[in-house]
């Protein structure tokens, strides 16, 4: 956290001239001096730095060089499109990914899971903006079913705005949801059913079959709970991929999240958008850790130590 | 001779490969009566474990019987559905496999893999089936048996964990379990406690045993009959007494020579020379005839069946008469 905060940090200060960006052409040496000295870029490297860091704790970036607006405001208000987009995504993902992957792994030479398998492979090695494209042609454009781009009509709660209360939003989402989706679910369902393949071969799974167990409770009780662990991690660290990865899905389909924004601020050397937006992910990636940790402890009773062994 | 309860006639199981079909077991017979103990023994490869992977219908592919017939109580179960089967799994035909460490779900509580095996077989409620299932936590020796029900196979030591494992396989009562090197696994200290409880359930419960184990000192104390492998096929099969003191087939003979007796220290162990052949190179006639020091000429051109042979039967043409 603190090393992408440093990062985030030095290419604020030497990316881009963000001065003469905001000046435009024509300035005079005064002027140039004021402003520097009002954005704090006369003083040294680690005064900036840790002023940097002070502001970002209280979630104070700083003012947009583009938009010369307050970057935290223009954050709050694309967030929520992102990360509806980024929820449905994951659920796809998950919902869709799982069941594939326990299929496969259970089926392995049914005709189902080899069409799933090129599936998964074409998933995999088409790039999403491909992808995107590519349904935009035949749902957007050919059929004409479902938007191309944007969010729809949203609807305000507050200072967040959701898509998911209106038909056009819920219509929006599909597409972009889908896209970003895809490359998640294929890797779920991949490491579910290598997971799953290898949990059957264990000693406990034929201990079970030794018990009569019905097929039911050996391959959806044990096999599922244990292939399930270590997809936890993996499924954690997809979601706050999908996050990140947003910002493909969302130029594609012109999505007013935070990728976007984080896009245009490239274009313009936007940098105090940029920081707060790679800071922003981080802060995502190791919330998801912390999650990951807990779910593991609730899921896997070695774990818990403190009930004394033996 | 009362009626078998389990009967295996003229097995065989077959591996097919990419360098062509291995036979693991080659027409292996054997029969146990209710409540008998059969002994297992020899060299690793021999086939014992497959032959009771055989019995309790678990072999995996690319492993098949590829024929011969398993009868329990006189009826096949050989060639029975997965959903039949699995009601003669555990009900009928418990098993005990060799690591403890391995054998027990690590996510679920002991208590609930003994609820639902006993749910599974057994016509108990829940309620019913936790309080069995605590009787039998108790009955294999775990102390403070209805507080540790609750626990995860992890908190138990690995002695603690295979008497659990024997619970899980007899909780459902069934009447004959296979034990495939129950204690191979286990620290040499706890090896003799936990073959007493299994001799001593199997005793109460008038269970049969199939009991596989390189240690032919348990087999002498816990089997009825022996039958000795070698090879993929039965060299031997007879009662203890006649096959640990007396046997018939030149490869029981070295075999029981290399046991260090009990009463007297011996300087050398008169171990067999050479090793058993790789399924993939097992010599025409006699499979034992690179080893056997009483070779002869028929020994390399004719393969020999079980034959009488006094009290057991041994595959060796040193018994064929007339
Ligand atoms: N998947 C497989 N493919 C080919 N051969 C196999 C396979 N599994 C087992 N075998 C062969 O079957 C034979 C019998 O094995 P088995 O496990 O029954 O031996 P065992 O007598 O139990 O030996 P051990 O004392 O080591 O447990 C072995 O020679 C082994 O190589
Ligand atoms: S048949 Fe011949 S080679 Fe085989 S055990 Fe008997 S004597 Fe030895
Ligand atoms: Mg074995």
């Amino acid at each position: 956290m603190l090393a992408v905060s440093f990062i985030s940090f030095a290419m604020f200060t030497y990316v881009g001239d963000p001065v003469a960006i905001m000046l435009g052409q024509d300035f005079t040496e005064a002027q140039r001096a004021a402003l520097v000295a009002e954005l704090g870029l006369d003083q040294p490297f680690f005064v900036q730095f840790l002023k940097f860091i002070g502001n970002a704790v209280q979630g104070e970036f700083g003012l947009s060089y583009r938009l010369s607006r307050p970057v935290a405001e223009l954050i709050a208000e694309r967030a929520p499109a992102t990360l509806e987009l980024a929820l449905c995504a994951a659920v796809i993902a998950m919902a869709v990914g799982v069941p594939m992957g326990v299929y496969t792994g259970l089926y392995r030479h049914s005709i189902l899971s080899r069409f799933f398998l090129t599936f998964s492979l074409i998933g995999v090695s088409l790039p999403t903006f491909l992808i995107g494209i590519l349904l935009i042609l035949i749902f957007a454009v050919a059929l004409g079913w479902l938007p191309s781009f944007g969010r729809g009509d949203v609807v305000r709660l507050g200072w967040w705005t959701t898509g998911f209360l209106t038909v056009s939003g819920l219509k929006a989402l599909i597409l972009p949801a889908i896209t970003l989706g895809v490359f998640q679910l294929t890797l779920i369902m991949r490491l579910v059913r290598a997971e799953m393949m290898e949990v059957l071969r264990t000693d406990y799974i034929k201990f079970a079959r030794a018990r009569g167990l019905s097929n039911r409770a050996i391959n959806f009780g044990h096999a599922l709970k244990n292939t399930l662990v270590p997809v936890i991690t993996i499924a954690g660290l997809q979601l706050g991929a999908i996050i990140a990865f947003a910002i493909v899905t969302e130029t594609v389909f012109q999505w007013p999240g935070m990728g976007l924004l984080f896009i245009q601020s490239v274009g313009a050397a936007d940098v105090p958008v940029m920081a707060a937006y790679l800071m922003l992910i981080a802060l995502v990636f190791v919330t998801i850790n912390l999650i990951v940790d807990l779910l593991y402890y609730a899921v896997d009773p070695r774990l818990r130590i403190g009930k004394g062994a033996h | 001779m009362t009626a078998p309860l389990l009967e295996v006639r003229n097995l065989r199981v077959e591996f097919h490969t990419r360098r062509g079909t291995l036979t693991a077991l080659n027409d292996v017979s054997l029969t146990i009566a209710p409540g008998e103990v059969l002994g297992m023994v020899g060299e690793s490869g021999a086939g014992k474990s497959m032959t009771g992977a055989a019995i309790i219908g678990l072999i995996e592919p690319p492993g098949r019987i590829a024929a011969g017939q398993v009868l329990l109580d006189g009826r096949r179960i050989d060639n029975l559905r997965y959903d039949q089967m699995r009601q003669v799994r555990g009900r009928q035909i418990g098993a005990i496999f060799q690591d403890p460490l391995t054998t027990l779900n690590p996510l679920y509580t002991v208590g609930r893999q003994l609820v639902e095996t006993i749910t599974t077989h057994l016509p108990l409620n829940p309620a019913q089936a936790r309080k069995r299932a605590i009787e039998w936590l108790e009955m294999v020796g775990i102390p403070a048996a209805a507080q540790r029900i609750d626990s995860y196979p992890h908190e138990f030591s690995g002695g603690m964990r295979q008497r659990v494992v024997i619970a899980l396989a007899l909780c459902a009562e069934p009447r004959l379990i296979v034990a495939d090197e129950p204690t191979t696994a286990l620290d040499v200290s706890i090896q003799a406690q936990v073959i007493a409880l299994l001799k001593r359930l199997a005793r109460e419960k008038g269970t049969a045993m199939l009991l596989v184990t390189h240690d032919m000192g348990v087999i002498a104390e816990t089997a009825d009959r022996v039958a000795v492998m070698y090879a993929g096929r039965i060299a031997e099969i007879g009662p203890v007494r006649d096959i640990v003191k007396a046997p018939n087939h030149p490869y029981t003979a070295g075999l029981m020579a290399s046991i260090p007796p009990l009463d007297r220290r011996v300087d050398k162990l008169a171990a067999i020379e050479g090793s058993m052949p790789r399924l993939s190179a097992i010599p025409p006639g006699c499979a034992y005839n690179p080893r056997c020091p009483r070779v002869f000429d028929r020994c390399v051109r004719e393969r020999p069946d079980l034959l009488d042979a006094g009290t057991t039967r041994a595959a060796c043409w040193l018994h064929a008469h007339g």
